[in-house]
């Protein structure tokens, strides 16, 4: 259910995001989703990738600071409510999202949404109790 | 003597009188006061006394000035080890002024004043502000810190005692100050040299001619600056700029002042004994050898430092100075022998960073301090790299290691810096050490 999900410190400065893409690629390690939470001075650049465990390893070695945190990837189909219904099922829980972020496959109709809880336990609870299906780490990879 | 070198030591002040006592008085002078505050610190402060102790010396034993070479050296540290008040020499009752100056490491450092010490303090300020051609008449506005810190006050006492009209402007607020400026007819300015480099770019956005104003003298100190500095000022105003010298631990400003001939800085030797040793092994160097600044205050009652080690580099310049003063000369001072950093006249130590970033982290991480001036203000930017402890996927986490970071080193400092968190294995080391300062203030 839980994705490894890859952070990365990151100063908001030209070219700061390359040196971590470029290893990446070096390594043949696919991002499969990325989103940069940015401050004037810095960023925090978070990353799923195919191989969680080859891109922290490099990242590390290469002298990165690496946090692996768990997230949720649910998949919701891309219309409007899709997000709301949702939200919608963790209301009055006090279950706390730190954030997320979204991608639509332009494949098909689909959207993933991916979930950072500050208690992924009690959010894969309370979204399987409301009949929500949660992405396996597989799944989202393949896609 | 050329006809611009008569007017300009023509303007003898009273109060500048001891300035040209006869060298062999100078000297008698010297040893007197000399034997008495060493007598005074023997009696009143233990740590002098076991100091003595150990070396088996005893206040008769300094019979002439050379014998001061015997006496132990006093270090900033022993200011702060002692703190607050383990070297004063006077009852409380006898101390009327305290002051507080940065240490090294969290800790400040206090020094005293009795009232006739507040009264030294006083005529060698005095007989600074004459040495630059100020007196009665002279609109003095005093723009260093008013309060703990000795510049303002200091400089207040002095211009105030010349019989000049004050304006303690203190710091900040640089509008108003070029106001004042225009407004009062100012003639004569104290502050440190880079903050007057801000009022001159300041007054030239508010369309301020710096040049059309009264003002005629700066007179520039708690900080080290440069003759291309000087230059550079000179060019921009019509003032007369003059380097002044003092340190808390001593007295404050007024240890030493350029006089209008700007052949380095006369020290108040009636007062303060000056010696330049090897920074490194403590020996005493001849004239003109550069090292060490080392100084005795030798009236001083609330505190007396007895061969205090500045960590300021200079020498003592040999021959005498033209305009007839008998007091010797340092030169100007550019550089310390220790890791202190000036900045904006506040004194700061690497060390300090340290217990701050220590103090939130619990680890310490690799950091580097940057010096730079923009329009004419010292900035200072710590730059820490953000280790895998320091680190969260959460933005708001690290905003909230950011503030903590920035409340701690505000407090600790005393002065606004910048805290820049940049990624890891980014700052330079070389042989494994990271280079703690890069300085890039220039002119």
């Amino acid at each position: 259910m839980k994705i490894h999900q890859i952070s990365l410190f990151v100063e908001n400065k030209p070219g700061h995001i390359a040196a971590p893409a470029r290893l990446l690629a070096q390594e043949g390690v696919d991002i499969r989703a990325l989103y940069l939470a940015d401050t004037q001075q810095y960023g925090i650049l978070r990353i799923i990738v195919s191989d969680w465990e080859k891109a922290a390893h490099t990242l590390e070695a290469h002298g990165f600071v690496v946090k692996v945190t768990d997230v949720l990837a649910i998949l919701v189909t891309d219309r409007p409510g899709g997000l709301a219904d949702v939200l919608g099922t963790l209301d009055g829980t006090g279950i706390n999202i730190e954030y997320m972020y979204a991608f639509s496959d332009v494949r098909g109709d689909e959207a993933i949404l991916i979930f950072r809880f500050a208690d992924p336990d009690a959010a894969i609870a309370r979204l399987q109790a409301a009949g929500i299906k949660l992405m396996a780490s597989k799944e989202l990879l393949k896609q | 003597m050329n006809s611009t070198l008569e007017s300009r030591v023509a303007d003898c002040h009273p109060a500048s009188a001891p300035d040209y006592t006869p060298v062999a008085q100078l000297r008698d002078v010297q040893l007197q006061r000399l034997q008495a505050v060493v007598a005074r610190a023997w009696r009143q402060v233990e740590l002098f006394r076991s100091r003595m102790d150990e070396r088996g010396l005893e206040p008769q034993h300094i019979r002439s000035l050379e014998d001061i070479g015997k006496l132990p050296f006093t270090a900033k540290s022993d200011l702060r080890d002692t703190y607050p008040f383990g070297l004063f020499a006077s009852p409380m009752k006898d101390v009327v002024r305290l002051h507080v100056s940065s240490g090294t490491t969290g800790k400040p450092i206090v020094v005293a004043y009795t009232k006739e010490d507040l009264d030294v303090w006083t005529s060698v300020m005095v007989r600074c502000l004459a040495g630059c051609g100020l007196h009665r008449g002279d609109i003095i506005q005093v723009a260093y810190g008013y309060g703990l810190f000795t510049g303002g006050l200091g400089a207040h006492y002095g211009a105030e005692g010349l019989g000049a009209t004050v304006v303690p402007a203190s710091t900040g607020n640089a509008d108003r100050q070029i106001m004042l400026m225009k407004d009062f007819g100012v003639t004569a300015i104290s502050c440190t040299p880079t903050y007057f480099l801000h009022l001159i770019d300041r007054a030239a956005e508010l369309g301020v001619d710096m040049k059309k104003l009264p003002l005629r003298a700066g007179i520039f100190g708690a900080e080290p600056w440069t003759d291309s500095m000087r230059r550079h000022i000179e060019s921009m105003s019509r003032i007369e700029a003059f380097d002044i010298y003092g340190l808390s631990e001593i007295i404050g400003p007024g240890v030493g002042c350029e006089c209008r001939l700007h052949q380095g800085l006369h020290i108040f030797e009636d007062h303060f004994y000056p010696e330049i040793v090897d920074p490194i092994t403590g020996e005493p160097l001849p004239d003109g050898c550069e090292g060490e600044l080392v100084l005795t205050t030798l009236s001083k009652q609330a505190m007396p430092m007895i061969r205090y080690r500045t960590r300021d580099i200079s020498r003592i310049l040999p021959g005498r100075c033209e305009c007839g003063r008998t007091l010797r000369r340092i030169g100007r001072i550019g550089r310390r022998s220790d890791d202190m950093l000036i900045i904006r006249g506040v004194n700061i130590f690497p060390s300090q960073v340290e217990t701050a970033l220590l103090a939130v982290e619990g680890a310490l991480p690799h950091y580097q301090i940057l010096l730079t001036r923009e329009q004419g203000l010292d900035q200072m930017e710590v730059q820490v790299e953000v280790t895998p402890q320091m680190f969260t996927d959460k933005i708001g986490a690290l905003q909230g290691l950011h503030d903590r970071l920035q409340e701690a080193l505000d407090r600790v400092l005393g002065i606004r810096v910048r805290i820049s968190l940049v990624e890891a294995n980014t700052i330079e080391r070389s042989q494994g050490k990271a280079r703690r300062v890069i300085d890039r203030r220039t002119s």
